[in-house]
This record gives C-alpha cells, sequence and structure tokens, in this order.
C-alpha cells in the first residue's frame, strides 16, 4: 500500500511522517500546490505550521489544492490521518466535527503523553487491541500550541454514540484543556481521523520515548487490506 | 469585521489579561475577551457575511460582527 504525506509551505513533520509510513508501506510526499494524489490508497496531513498558523490554525492550508483532492478522496471513502496541525486542518475542512483552540495554559507545550484508546474499532486503532481492559494506552509525544479541542455538548453526545471519540488523555495527561480530555476523533464514517499528539514521531524505543506510534500505521494498513480482502 | 470568542467557551487570553489589569492598579475590571479585528476593502460588502462564515471567523467557536465604514478606511 502507498501513503501519500502532504507538504504544506510551514509544514514540519512530514518527514518523519514519511519515514512512519515507510516502516509499513511506501510513501510519497505530496506538494500542497498538486492537486494529484499520485495513487495513494491513504493520506497523511501532517504536523507544522501550514501558512504560518496565520488567522487560526489551518485556516488558510484547507483552501489548497491538495486538500481539495483530499475532501474528495474522503468523500470517496478514502482514509485520512491528520495529525497535530494535520487535525486542525481537518476540522477546518470539516472533515472532522469541532475545532482547536488555543492551549488553556496559553503556552507551546511539548511532552510525552499517555493517551488511552477508547475505540480499537477504527481504521485507525485496530492494531492496539480489540476490546482491551482496561483501554490500551499509548504513550506518544505531543507538541502544540492550538490542541484544545472543543466540540458543543449535542455534537459530543452523538460523537460519543457513534463511537467517535476514539483517543483520550490519560488522568492528569490533559494539558491543553481539551473538552472531555479528548486526543483524537474519527468522522461519523470513520475514514478520517485526527489527532494532536505525534504518532509519527513514536515509530523507535530509541528515539520517541516507545513505538506505539506506529499502531496507528499499521492499523491502517491492517484496514486496507482486508477492505481489498 | 470584529471576531469574538463565542460565550460559554473558555478564553485563556481574556482570563491572562483580566488577571493583569489588577495587577497594574486598574480595579473593577471584568468579562475580558480578546477577538481579532479585520479590515479591508470590498467592492460588494454583501459578500462580507460569506467572507466571515468560510475563512475570516470559524462559526464553530467564533462570533462575528461586520461593521461597514463608508468610504472605506480613509474615511475615518
Amino acid at each position: 500500500m502507498k501513503f501519500g504525506v502532504l507538504q504544506f509551505p510551514g509544514s514540519c513533520d512530514e518527514v518523519d511522517a514519511l519515514g512512519a509510513a515507510r516502516r509499513v508501506g511506501d510513501a510519497e510526499l505530496i506538494w500542497h500546490a498538486d492537486r494529484d494524489l499520485k495513487g495513494a490508497d491513504a493520506i497523511v496531513v501532517p504536523g507544522g505550521f501550514s501558512y504560518g498558523d496565520y488567522l487560526r490554525a489551518g485556516a488558510i492550508a484547507r483552501f489548497s489544492p491538495a486538500m481539495e483532492s483530499v475532501i474528495s478522496f474522503a468523500g470517496d471513502g478514502g482514509l485520512v490521518l491528520g495529525i497535530c496541525n494535520g487535525f486542525q486542518v481537518l476540522c477546518e475542512a470539516r472533515l472532522l466535527p469541532g475545532a482547536l483552540l488555543p492551549n488553556a495554559n496559553l503556552r507551546f507545550t511539548f511532552r510525552q503523553v499517555e493517551v488511552e484508546v477508547l475505540n480499537s474499532d477504527t481504521a485507525f486503532t485496530r492494531a492496539c487491541g480489540l476490546d482491551a481492559h482496561p483501554p490500551q494506552r499509548l504513550s506518544i509525544p505531543a507538541k502544540h500550541a492550538w490542541g484544545r479541542y472543543y466540540a458543543n455538548p449535542e455534537t459530543l453526545a452523538a460523537m460519543d454514540r457513534a463511537g467517535q471519540l476514539v483517543l483520550r488523555y490519560a488522568r492528569g495527561e490533559n494539558f491543553n484543556g481539551s473538552v472531555h480530555d479528548i486526543a483524537g476523533v474519527c468522522n461519523e464514517r470513520g475514514n478520517v481521523f485526527g489527532l494532536m499528539p505525534h504518532p509519527e514521531h513514536a515509530v523507535d524505543e530509541l528515539t520517541g520515548g516507545s513505538a506505539d506510534g506506529l499502531k496507528i500505521f499499521q492499523s491502517m494498513r491492517l484496514a486496507l487490506e482486508e477492505a481489498h480482502a | 469585521m470584529l471576531i469574538r470568542p463565542k460565550a460559554g467557551i473558555l478564553d485563556p487570553q481574556g482570563v491572562a489579561v483580566e488577571r493583569a489589569l489588577p495587577a497594574l492598579g486598574f480595579a473593577g475590571v471584568g468579562n475580558v475577551h480578546v477577538g481579532r479585528l479585520v479590515e479591508l476593502d470590498v467592492e460588494d460588502p454583501a459578500q462580507l457575511e460569506s467572507m466571515c462564515e468560510k475563512l475570516l471567523a470559524n462559526p464553530l467557536v467564533e462570533d462575528y460582527e461586520v461593521q461597514l465604514l463608508d468610504g472605506g478606511a480613509d474615511a475615518k
């Protein structure tokens, strides 16, 4: 399988995203001005500061030519993973519900976080162990200034019922003030997923604090193989 | 266009400013919110609403208000 990794002016985590993706498949960069997704089976919208975070994080990137193609790819059921700034872009593009706001502590914060997998029956978390009790935890780095997830109470209730609240910061780990400790959500159809922590930075024990992040990429490969089986 | 955080959503910038003002001796300050001001010249003001909805504000978390100044910025 092949991952396509977007690159905007101001992206900075696309190289690690490529490296993580290449541990489970092929991967290629897609420049933001390019509408051609190069035959990718899944798309990664990486972290960074696309277009300088002007106006709001992700607000401008959403209108790039590559994102227009990603929006139609997602509409056709294609798998789209948004990490950090990529999560912000997917929310701004309305591919995911809710919005990301400045951290409650008003600081850019960088730390290893523990997140709990609330729903391991998704295309992005199925390698995390189905129905683990207590929920399986992933240890991955987070680094952002705009990571406070917000959606209104009605939206959150509907997302909860539909299993769209996929990742939650473990107790004491929610440094950004996200509502319900939410760290990652998917859309109703389950083919678009965004999270603030960086799985692509946690693919090797030596540098990532763990290799837990790899499970997200492995899950996507598993989901595609099941779909084609 | 004046863009501000929706009421009821935590506005940490507003909170920080609200705490800083008394430290400088300004008493009796409350309900501080920090938003954005976007100024522009536009030929068709009917487009402003749509500009706010699609780009300048995020209607999920922000309210906006449009003020028209006849003659543009020079008229101020």
